[in-house]
């Protein structure tokens, strides 16, 4: 700085700040670090999640996780397969109630229904159904299925996640449908098809793609679905029987149990159960994500 | 006021849709000539709407009616549930704090207020987050790695919560109560007002306060992706020219663009708060479980979801009526809660 200049304006600041207030500077770079932070932070914790999965997971790995059924209170050894092979089971029971009720109910929104005034309440209270507490849908299967047959069962289980999945099938449905343009369904029903065959053989191929993508993100969200499976298909430490009744082991509710328990080998077990069952989630999730973007880029 | 002026909003997103759709018209093309084939062949013209068309339409009127049906039963089942216990206690229910299993006592308030101050705390946290990730990724991210950010963040979606309740239990409370609850309880104690509201009797890490900033992770990416898609839809134009008389990012977000997207952010806010006063697992690990009023926020309490969590399966007479009444009284509270955020955010995405 040269005498001059100090002498002419000794409080200046240096030219090049001068174009901007100091006041709106400084809430210009802290707004741009806060939101940096924030999104660092976001980052930070998913990666924390993971290394914790992977950090405590992995010590538990063997291949009796998936041969042997979970050990009782205070027995050693012992895997997680009955928890799998449950899960497994509930979830694609889960599924395949959903699956035909959410896309005939989202066919009806996007095609049928489209400007109805019933259309409008069912899509307005299917997306509150979407992100509705799933503890109260355990508490409402409850009351329908487990009071009434008197002991906890698989098919309760299953009835709880197919409520939860049929609004994810509903919505994504009804907006895969909406993309079929309205010149394909006029052309079919210019060639004298019924509006069953024009859906079925063209709205419904159209949007297939899309269709998939909604049951897998439904998949995605009912496999780690833990709180309605508490009051409708509980838990297990052996294997079930096949007609399904009585508690059946699943791996949300074993983890739930075992992770909180005193026995080293059972928060071992559940570790393993927490690190198969999220990095499956996550892996679902990024394979729809994929197929959703594939399909609209086209 | 200019910025008001262009009203422009969303109508750049349907222009996206059509081109996509343009391509699909012509794979389409192919299937309807099948089908005009097929039709040629058939003897003679079928009226539309036979029997089995008829079939379909009723069994897709009959799918749709179902999801009201479910919606009400909810509804039918916990009230009729929770009757008794609303018949025996009254309105009396709502505002006791007793809680005792031996004297058949039960009241809602400790659990009202717990899972209102957790979703509070988690609003309070979550929001700011949230808003700043968002105008990271529509404002601030160079475009290589807008994408996996986005992802990352969308994906904290997708992890189930009770693995966010073994994330706050097993690694986020150990380092909470050693590096935030014990330093801040020594600073505070003694102190009037945050003497009490942030003093620790036992430094354990779980509390009310560990709950709502678990809650507060979980509904950032609801939040985030909502409000970046609101973001992404603002008219680029209205961006540039305010960037070109000379305003700061900073402004930008503030003069501009939070006006322009104000209704949704509410709204999507509202959905984060609807998702933080049902989640139940996540907090049933880190909330502490005590039926207690405490005025600190470092102390234990609990949530109506992570009460019936915690004890629906052992529950018999009295004590099931009100954990159903309490589910009553979250379904009204959610409830009430998704409403508005359904009016105010109008069909974004799946969330």
């Amino acid at each position: 700085m040269d005498a001059q200049n100090t002498v002419a304006a000794p409080a200046a600041p240096p030219l090049k700040a001068s174009r901007v207030r100091s006041g709106r500077r400084i809430a210009d770079r802290v707004l741009i670090l806060a939101s940096t932070l924030a999104t660092l932070v976001g980052i930070l914790v998913l990666g924390s999640i993971l290394m914790m999965l992977i950090v405590e997971g992995v010590k538990g790995f063997s291949p009796l996780l998936f041969t042997e059924p979970t050990p009782g209170p205070g027995s050693e050894g012992g895997g997680i397969a009955n928890a799998i092979l449950g899960s497994l089971v509930l979830t694609f029971l889960g599924i395949l109630v959903a699956t035909p009720v959410g896309v005939m109910a989202g066919t009806f929104l996007a095609e049928y229904g489209r400007n109805s005034k019933i259309a409008d309440v069912i899509r307005f209270l299917n997306d509150i159904l979407l992100s509705a507490p799933s503890i109260l849908i355990g508490l409402f299967v409850y009351t329908l299925m487990v009071k009434p047959m008197g002991s906890y069962s698989g098919w309760a289980g299953a009835v709880a996640l197919a409520i939860i999945a049929t609004p994810v099938i509903v919505r994504t449905t009804e907006d895969m449908l909406r993309l079929v343009p309205a010149t394909l369904r006029e052309a079919g029903a210019a060639l004298g098809a019924p509006p069953s065959k024009v859906i079925t053989a063209i709205t419904w191929r159209g949007a297939s793609a899309g269709i998939v993508t909604g049951i897998i993100l439904a998949l995605a969200r009912i496999a780690g679905e833990t709180a309605p499976l508490l009051f409708t298909a509980l838990n297990n430490n052996s294997w079930f029987s096949p007609n399904l009744m009585g508690g059946i082991p699943n791996l949300p509710v074993m983890i739930y149990q075992f992770a909180l328990s005193p026995y080293s080998n059972w928060q071992q077990l559940a570790w393993a159960g927490a690190l198969l069952i999220t990095v499956t989630i996550l892996a679902l999730s990024i394979v729809a994500r994929f197929v959703i973007k594939s399909e609209r880029a086209r | 006021m200019w910025m008001r002026s262009v009203g422009l909003l969303a109508s750049g997103t349907a222009a996206l849709y059509d081109a996509a759709l343009e391509e699909k018209t012509h794979r389409m093309a192919a299937l309807t000539e099948k089908i005009a084939l097929t039709r040629t062949a058939a003897p003679a013209r079928r009226k539309p709407g036979g029997l089995g068309d008829q079939i379909f339409r009723a069994a897709s009127y009959a799918s749709a009616l179902l999801v009201l049906i479910v919606l009400f039963g909810i509804l039918a089942s916990i009230a009729y549930g929770g009757w008794p216990a609303f018949a025996e206690f009254g309105p009396g229910f709502i505002t006791s704090s007793a809680w005792n299993i031996g004297q058949e006592q039960y009241g809602a308030f400790v659990a009202i207020i717990g899972t209102l101050a957790s979703a509070f705390l988690a609003l309070l946290i979550g929001v700011p987050l949230s808003l700043g990730i968002a105008v990271y990724l529509t404002q601030l991210c160079p475009g290589w790695a807008r994408k996996p950010v986005s992802m990352t963040i969308e994906l904290l979606a997708s992890v189930p919560s009770i693995i966010y309740g073994m994330w706050g239990l097993f690694i986020f409370a150990p380092l909470f109560a050693r590096f935030v609850q014990v330093p801040v309880s020594n600073v505070v104690e003694g102190l009037p007002i945050v003497g009490t509201l942030f003093y620790a009797r036992v430094p354990s890490g779980v509390g009310i306060l560990t709950a709502g900033i678990i809650l507060a992770i979980m509904i950032v990416p609801f939040v985030a992706s909502i409000t970046r898609d609101m973001l992404d839809q603002i008219p680029t134009v209205l961006r540039e020219s305010a960037y070109g008389i000379g305003c700061t990012t900073w402004e930008v977000v503030r003069h501009v663009l939070v006006p322009q997207a104000s209704v949704s952010i509410i709204g999507a806010i509202m959905l984060g708060l609807g998702r933080a006063l049902g989640e139940t697992m996540a907090v049933t690990f880190v909330i502490g479980n005590a039926n207690r009023l405490s005025a600190s926020v470092f102390d234990p309490g609990s949530t109506i979801a992570s009460r019936i969590a915690n004890e629906f399966n052992e529950a018999d007479g009295m004590q099931l009526h009100s954990l159903m009444a309490l589910g009553c009284i979250l379904f009204v509270i959610t409830f009430i809660v998704l409403i508005i955020a359904r009016l105010l955010v109008r069909r974004t995405k799946v969330a």
